[in-house]
């Protein structure tokens, strides 16, 4: 650190790094038990002291839960359900948060303003609300159900109104000289340029929606007809008998998605955490 | 819409509302009007882009509202179809009810100890982490892994194999290490269960709070430590009082809120780890065995849901009140320059 020269720099510098590299054991260590638990034998799991490691790891678990058609579903239906909601959330998302912020019309004002009320109406505790308008509309255990309630968030709205009004107007202005109406505008100009920000978004958006529980839950937590992966893990958790290496195995499986984009779009995700950062969490 | 920390986008997309940055500096239409950048075909440009997500709202937000607020005057039991009118009867039973009382508690007691503690915790961790010479990156991605992980995941990692009641589970593991008795039964009574159920929440969030509170000290400005190394004042605890905590401060009101509003928000940890357990409901846990456990009570938990949202809203427009002025104009400034910075292509 600035300021502190010599061997006691050094020595405070190796203590920083011990006291980290024990804390960053101490957070992988669940992950590590996960795996650990999944590849157990069973005489692994009915030992009375601490296995640190399987003598005869056994992957059979994964084949077996992979071979359980609810599981599979649960899967693909989590997969539908977070694309869909993601993609959907943004789109809606940055038009309107588009016309808010660059569009001049008398209506601009009080609908930001309908937006920023909306925004102070937390998503979970109106589950139930929500839930007597998806039941109204026959949407109970449906995909439909699960997705497009959630698609109007008036805080990505809020976002991309602010990014929007930090957007270089230079290159719009270009783009109407060479006569492009509004729409046009959005679509050839504005949105090719704001792909950063909105992938920040997406990652981010994804990752929740992977992960999201209460809503799935209360739209398709008893039926069968929309079942998410966590919703899936979660009955799997609470029931009677446990499948210890199956449950482990599914977990880590429903864990794949998320943990490919955290390697692979890192840099999105820390963008999009320090975007939304305190207004969002 | 489900209840989690970090960024609940369909959890809960209100969580810290940054409301009054609305009148903030730059919201100026009336300006851009005299401009003349309004082009032929404005209006229905407006509306085709605005509709989408307005229509959206009305429909999937706003009637939701209106229509439980209907239900909460009536007796609606098992079905959607109001019995009768029953005028505030169902407000008054909501509030009186004695488990909603103790799931308040239960609440309290949970924000007393996860608060404060993760606070600290990811504060500390970025302390550690902030400007170290070699592999910030590789922990700091080391500590933000685990937002990967679902409520339900860690959930089941905790109960099966951290705390497992087996003598052969890592918490008992380590207690037999230095030579106490293991616990058979973690999740089975009180001071135990609440190093669960903190703990667990502690591990998923803190590498996001972590991140908040990187992203505050460096926005620390280096002149201010410059001058104080000037007048003697080097690295350590004093300096971390003296100076980094008041420059810290914005963002530490803002994780306390935010960790606040997602501790009263808190559904999937309890209902995994102890779905049983009346003695540890949080009030939307209650809330939720009232409306969709076994009596679907809905005019009861129409109530219920309004009374927990009022009371969040209420929280945000206090935290509004209190931070959001200066915050949010700071903020706004901050985001028009980033914006400007990586909006343009070169």
């Amino acid at each position: 650190m600035t300021g502190v020269r010599g061997p006691a720099a050094g020595a405070l510098l190796a203590l920083r790094y011990a006291v980290l590299a024990v804390l960053a054991a101490l957070f992988v260590l669940p992950f590590y038990i996960m795996v650990k638990t999944a590849v157990s034998a069973p005489q692994d799991i009915a030992s009375p002291t601490f296995v640190l490691w399987p003598s005869e790891p056994d992957w059979g678990a994964f084949g077996r839960v992979l071979e359980d058609p609810s599981f599979t579903t649960a899967l693909i239906t989590s997969s539908l359900m977070a694309v869909s909601m993601t993609v959907g959330q943004i789109v809606v998302a940055a038009m309107a948060g588009y016309a808010l912020a660059r569009i001049p019309h008398r209506f601009s004002q009080p609908l930001f303003a309908l937006t920023v009320l909306m925004l102070l109406i937390p998503g979970a505790t109106t589950f139930l609300p929500n839930f007597i308008i998806v039941a109204r509309l026959g949407w109970v255990d449906s995909l439909q159900g699960l997705v497009v309630p959630t698609l109007f968030s008036a805080f990505n709205v809020f976002l991309f109104r602010q990014f929007f009004l930090a957007f270089p107007k230079e290159l719009e202005e270009a783009g109407k000289l060479d006569g492009l109406g509004h729409l046009g505008v959005f679509v050839r100009i504005v949105v090719p340029n704001s792909l950063a920000f909105a992938s920040a978004l997406t990652v981010l958006g994804f990752v929740a929606a992977w992960n999201a529980f209460l809503w799935p839950l209360v739209v398709a937590g008893s039926g069968s007809g929309a079942l998410t992966v966590q919703v899936y893990l979660s009955q799997f958790l609470t029931a009677q008998t446990f499948d210890y290496t199956g449950l482990f195995a599914a977990a880590l499986l429903s864990l794949v998605p998320v943990l490919l984009v955290f390697v692979v779009l890192q840099r999105w995700l820390v963008r999009g955490v320090a975007e939304t950062g305190l207004g969002g969490a | 819409m489900s209840t989690t920390t970090p960024r609940r986008a369909h959890d809960a997309p209100g969580g810290g509302a940054p409301g009054r940055q609305a009148g903030g500096p730059s919201s100026r239409p009336p300006a851009g009007r005299r401009a003349g950048t309004a082009l032929p075909g404005a209006r229905r440009a407006f509306w085709i882009l605005v509709t989408p997500f307005f229509a959206g709202l009305a429909v999937f937000s706003v009637l939701p509202i209106l229509w439980s607020a209907y239900l909460s005057f009536t007796e609606a039991r098992g079905s959607l179809t109001p019995v009768r009118f029953v005028g505030i009867d169902n407000y008054l039973r909501f509030l009186s009810d004695q488990a909603f009382l103790q799931s308040l508690g239960t609440f309290a007691v949970f924000a007393l100890f996860i608060v404060p503690v993760t606070m600290f915790a990811s504060l500390g961790l970025a302390l550690l982490l902030h400007e170290l010479p070699a592999a910030q990156a590789l922990l700091r991605s080391v500590f933000f892994l685990p937002l990967a992980c679902s409520y339900v995941v860690a959930s089941l990692i905790w109960k099966l194999g951290l705390f497992s009641g087996l003598p052969s589970g890592v918490a008992n593991t380590l207690l037999s290490v230095v030579g106490l008795d293991p616990i058979s039964t973690w999740l089975a009574q009180s001071p135990q269960w609440w190093v669960v159920l903190v703990s667990v929440r502690l591990w998923l969030q803190i590498g996001f709070y972590m991140l908040l509170f990187l992203a505050g000290l460096q926005r620390i400005p280096k002149t201010i430590y410059e001058a104080a190394a000037i007048d003697g004042l080097s690295a350590g605890p004093r300096r971390f009082v003296s100076l980094t905590w008041p420059q810290l401060r914005p963002t530490v009101a803002a994780v306390l809120l935010l960790l606040l509003v997602a501790a009263f928000q808190a559904f999937d940890e309890f209902i995994n780890l102890l779905p049983l357990n009346p003695d540890t409901r949080p009030p939307l846990v209650y809330l939720y065995r009232v409306a969709l456990g076994g009596d679907r009570d809905f005019g009861l938990g129409s109530a219920g849901s309004l009374i927990l949202t009022a009371i969040m809203v209420v929280v945000a427009l206090g935290q509004n009140y209190f931070f959001g002025f200066a915050a949010a104009e700071d903020r706004t400034k901050r985001r028009s320059r980033r914006a400007r910075r990586t909006g343009a292509p070169s």
